[in-house]
């Protein structure tokens, strides 16, 4: 796609584990990212979904180049990150910035919101010492913040300000992409609105590509052009957001869209909801074949014996199941 | 009687910083067998309420100003301590928001199960065991007669849930108090553990009254709603009413921010503004600041709960008078 700005070739991240003090041997390997291809085109916003521990916030790590890559090409801008040294990832990272689940815990409580603030800019030479102010406070404006409230610490802050402080770090070194992995997860569902409502406003105006990563389905519905479902490491389905959260096709898909709760107690009540046994499996040594099948309603001897690629089903969707033409 | 009638509830904090009115004068009651459930931001007093019934707020800087919790007859806010261990463990039990903090690491999940029954009930070592491994059984742990012997930290966030719920249940209380059980929770891990509480419900005929910030986990659970904020309920109903005909504006706007009750796409809708800071005192309606509908009155007098039908009662001026 010659529009993609980011481009994923099969990635894999994996993690060795090891035993052991004095004679350290790896004794296995934990697959936390296993095979992950995917695009993101400029200006859009991909949502990414899946439960805890499947993989979702190692690839965004893996996409920031903050976790070394096992295998794979990640593509930013028609450069390989894989490839590049040190000094030139200092670099390429101004084009990508990350926003986190925790704005308690991704602030320094030592440093003032300009402190914060103004550090990107310095340390990428991107203003003028005497420029700094200024740049500062409109950062400050963009995300809905009053400049008076520069020299306050993050403590003085509320959950959903200090989350806009955390975005307007992101936004300092001008990026074209964002990852927001879990931006809103923390925060009360009036504040969760003011904090999406800005993301995309953001997205919209300074035409950014957005990855957003959320286990809660409507959130991303409501927020993304296309998403990905992730489990176990792999991507069992890509598509549309309100096409695929409508209509999923993947068994996990329509697991996970059943078991969102449903604000209407008319339609809780007399829904069929399909309860999925079990936890997620571990990503250390996983089962051959379909890695969702010992979960799976649908599972037939077949899906135990190949791992099903993704696969298009119809223009604009792909999804990875062997029975997919039977469900 | 209701099982519980809490009547006047106020519970505040004396801090260096000033007096914060966690819960500010709330009155409710829950009667046997129902669930009922309260909804809030953070910072609404839902879980102190709890708490305070409970026993569990840290005297000083927490301080019950006033008010009765009738359980059953017996005040739980004023009665003996004696009494209340008698109460507290056994007839009502809790289960709280983070299951990887609430149990102890330093000890096996059997010692942790069997507590209440060696406090509350003349029964042996073996006997207790012998419920513990039952009662696992009951929600939903497989392997369970080798899995009593591991530690918390042998079990994921789902089955640490279910453990809680376990040690909760294991002397049948008649009433359970679940705060936010399932907020640290993925949602397909969310959906096993209402269900099981929806069964071990059942089975026990216990009522439940049930902390959430998701309107959604209410409408298939509950069978009452209030709504808190700032530490006073603003609206209370049925669970059909409050989703259908929501009176106080403040659940009206809590409705319409929720994501997927919105047109994809469009703006989504945000209450403007912040939940007042507790620590000043209040003069008249605690939301008025973010109301869309305020008047002049609205930040003069104090709302109070009044009765729309039978089974829905809201604290807003305006509606009250007949003007919304």
């Amino acid at each position: 796609m010659s529009d993609a700005i980011l481009q994923l070739t099969d990635v894999k991240t994996h993690f060795p584990i090891q035993s052991g003090f004095v004679f350290r041997k790896q004794t296995g390997t934990v697959k936390a990212v296993d095979g992950v291809t995917l695009s993101v085109r400029r200006g859009e916003v991909l949502g990414l979904v899946g439960e805890s521990g499947c993989g979702k916030s190692t690839l965004a790590r893996t996409i920031m180049q903050l976790v070394p890559t096992t295998a794979g090409t990640v593509v930013l801008n028609g450069k390989n990150l894989s490839t590049c040294t040190a000094a030139e990832l200092l670099s390429v990272r101004r084009g990508m910035q990350m926003v986190f689940q925790d704005p308690y815990a991704s602030l320094n409580p030592r440093m003032t919101v300009f402190a914060t603030l103004a550090e990107p800019l310095l340390v990428h030479g991107l203003c003028q010492p005497g420029e700094v102010n200024a740049r500062v406070a409109a950062l400050m404006r963009l995300v809905g913040l009053a400049p008076r409230f520069m020299q306050k610490y993050p403590h003085e802050f509320s959950g959903g300000q200090r989350q806009r402080i955390a975005i307007a770090r992101a936004l300092a070194l001008e990026p074209k992409v964002i990852i927001a992995d879990e931006p809103v997860s923390a925060l009360d569902v009036s504040i969760q609105a003011q904090i999406l409502n800005l993301l995309s406003q953001l997205c919209r105006k300074m035409n950014l590509s957005l990855i957003f990563i959320a286990h809660d389905l409507s959130v991303v519905k409501h927020i993304s052009d296309r998403v990905a479902v992730m489990y176990l490491g792999k991507i069992v389905e890509l598509g549309p957001a309100a096409d695929v959260i409508e209509r999923p096709r993947h068994p996990y898909t329509r697991a996970l869209v059943s078991a969102i709760p449903t604000p209407d107690p008319d339609v809780e009540r007399t829904r069929q909801r399909i309860v999925l046994a079990g936890d997620p499996p571990s990503p250390i040594n996983p089962r051959a074949g379909c890695a969702f099948h010992p979960r799976c309603l649908y599972a037939r001897e077949v899906c135990k014996a190949a791992v099903p690629p993704l696969a298009s089903d119809g223009p604009t969707r792909e999804v990875a199941c062997v029975r997919l033409a039977e469900l | 009687m209701p099982l519980l009638n809490v009547t006047d509830l106020r519970t505040w904090f004396h801090t260096r910083s000033g007096v914060y009115r966690a819960v500010d004068g709330i009155s409710f009651s829950v009667e046997r067998g129902e669930t009922l459930g309260i909804v809030g931001e953070s910072g609404s007093g839902k879980s102190v309420t709890c708490y305070s019934i409970m026993g569990l707020i840290p005297q000083p800087p927490g301080r019950i100003e006033s008010g009765t919790a009738l359980f059953d007859g017996v005040d739980l806010l004023h009665c003996t301590p004696k009494q209340a261990r008698s109460i507290r463990g056994k007839r009502v039990a809790m289960i709280f928001q983070d299951p990887m903090t609430s149990l102890n690491p330093y000890l096996r999940i059997s010692e942790q199960l069997i507590e209440p029954l060696l406090i509350h009930e003349k029964i042996s070592r073996r006997d207790a065991l012998a419920r513990a491994l039952a009662m696992l059984e009951d929600v939903g742990i497989n392997d369970a007669a080798k899995r009593i012997h591991y530690y918390p930290h042998e079990f994921s966030g789902g089955m640490r849930q279910r453990v809680m719920i376990a040690m909760a249940l294991i002397t049948k209380p008649e009433l359970l108090i679940a705060d936010e059980p399932t907020t640290a929770l993925d949602v397909t891990v969310q959906a096993q553990i209402l269900e099981l509480i929806k069964k071990m419900q059942r089975e026990l005929g216990m009522a439940v009254i049930f902390i959430t910030h998701d309107l959604g986990v209410v409408s298939g659970l509950c069978d009452r709603v209030q709504v808190m904020y700032a530490g006073r309920i603003v609206e209370t109903a049925d669970t059909r009413t409050l989703f259908h005909s929501p009176k106080h504006p403040y659940t009206r706007a809590l409705q319409r921010s929720i994501p997927s009750m919105q047109a994809k796409g469009a703006e989504l809708f945000t209450i403007p503004g912040m939940p007042p800071d507790l620590s000043k005192p209040l003069a008249g309606c605690s939301f008025a600041p973010r109301c869309e509908y305020a008047a002049d009155r609205c930040y003069v007098e104090n709302p109070q709960l009044a009765a729309v039908s039978a089974t829905q009662a809201q604290a807003c001026l305006r509606v009250q008078a007949g003007e919304l």
